[in-house]
């Protein structure tokens, strides 16, 4: 493989990566902090899911960019290197801007992986064909929880709205591409994302209009920079918690 | 000894699945790891074992000790050159999982995955009859897709009232 395609390649696989990581990370801070306890393991092991998958998708990284670890793209890159897509690094939230933020996602994700399962790298179809079936799972509840917000009490209902209108100018992000994923595309090994934009937005629409929500206007505006590393505030923080401890004991092994 | 899980086995080095075979799930005791279809290749090559494993959800802590465990009972046999490779693809489902060992998780008191129903449209639908291992009524209801390991459900069956564990199909 040439260089230039190795690299775009590489990017690819850390962005898939790090868009796991840091929504696992954010998921994880509602363990032991759940409004009731199924939900509170339900949301961890959703996290649970994301994590193992970033470890997948790490490890094949590190193969591709002279054997470095899993560890080494979690906690010993500053937050300008990660690529995952804005809206996983927003705060959690009321439970409802954490549900609505699994739904834009989920949705997005299942669509990723359907195509995804398609690619002529052999290692990145076999992390879709299993990441998919993790993904269903997420998304039922997801729809779930939407349903039950949208359709629910005039407070859940307020809030569901709420957490739809607050978090939808942060999911254009999800479906920007660079120059390098269009190489990758061409050559058949990574899905064009702009293009499951249309698919998304019929899917969250039909489930929106079922919990009796009202889907966001198209035009809202959009706030980039997942592609260009660019991002919210809030990454700062995540990855000051995250690696606090490898970075206060540097190569320490447990 | 157990019956190696023929879903799963395919019919080379017998003695060296049977030592396999002696590993069990850390959660599920009952089961064994050729019975969960985990362990998918065992190959030898001189004095050199390489036992080829695939993870049943991408972020299952199990599978470090399974790992471990796979090695320690190789190692036991007296085989001291024994690698663990894990393989992604085709992607673990529950599929795998033979009648029998269905049967033994039923017993323990986990309510089995059903068959063919691991494709992603079926796991978005709507739910299938799960008996409650109890006391063996369909009159039962989810409480949470999301249980005590990554592969479990929380379901009630309510005749008995009994909470049990559902292994998810995947």
């Amino acid at each position: 493989m040439s260089n230039n395609s190795n690299a775009a390649l590489l990017e690819f696989v850390i962005r898939l990566g790090d868009n796991n990581l840091i929504l696992g990370h954010r998921l994880s801070e509602w363990c032991s902090n759940g409004p009731f306890l199924e939900e509170d393991i339900a949301l961890s092991n959703i996290a649970l899911d994301y994590i193992g998958q970033t470890r997948i998708l790490y490890t094949y990284a590190g193969t591709l960019d002279g054997g470095k670890t899993e560890d080494f793209y979690a906690y010993e890159r500053f937050e300008h290197e990660f690529t995952n897509a804005l809206i996983t690094e927003l705060p959690n939230g009321d439970y409802a801007h954490s549900i609505a933020r699994q739904l834009y996602y989920s949705v997005f994700a299942d669509l990723l992986l359907t195509e995804l399962m398609k690619s002529k790298d052999a290692t990145l179809a076999g992390y879709a064909a299993k990441a998919i079936k993790e993904t269903a799972y997420h998304l039922r509840h997801a729809i779930d929880w939407t349903l039950r917000f949208g359709d629910g009490t005039e407070e859940s209902h307020q809030r569901m709205q709420k957490a739809i209108d607050d978090l939808f100018m942060y999911t254009g992000d999800m479906f920007a591409t660079t120059e390098n994923e269009k190489s990758l595309v061409a050559a058949g090994i990574a899905p064009d994302v702009h293009s499951l934009k249309a698919a998304w937005t019929k899917k969250v629409e039909s489930v929106l209009k079922e919990a009796t929500l009202t889907m966001p206007d198209a035009a809202t505006w959009q706030m980039q920079g997942s592609r260009t590393n660019r991002h919210t505030e809030h990454i700062g923080y995540i990855i000051a918690e995250m690696q606090y401890v490898t970075r206060a004991y540097p190569g320490n092994k447990w | 000894m157990e019956t190696l899980n023929p879903l799963v086995w395919n019919g080379t080095e017998p003695e060296l699945w049977n030592i396999a075979n002696e590993v069990v799930d850390p959660e599920i005791p009952v089961l064994t790891v050729v019975d969960m279809g985990i362990v998918r290749d065992i190959i030898r090559e001189d004095d050199n074992i390489t036992v080829k494993i695939t993870p049943t959800y991408s972020g299952c802590p199990a599978m470090e000790m399974i790992s471990t465990d796979i090695k320690s009972a190789f190692q036991r046999k007296g085989f001291s050159n024994v690698d663990i490779e894990f393989v992604l693809s085709p992607a673990w489902t529950t599929d795998w999982i033979s009648d029998y060992a269905k049967d033994k998780l039923e017993k323990y008191g986990i309510a089995p995955p059903p068959r063919s129903t691991a494709d992603k449209n079926a796991i978005l639908g709507k739910p299938k009859e799960v008996r409650c291992p109890q006391c063996k009524s369909v009159n039962t209801v989810m409480i949470s897709n999301f249980g005590s390991t990554a592969c479990k459900a929380l379901w009630r069956c309510e005749d008995c009232k009994e909470p049990f564990d559902y292994f998810k199909c995947i």
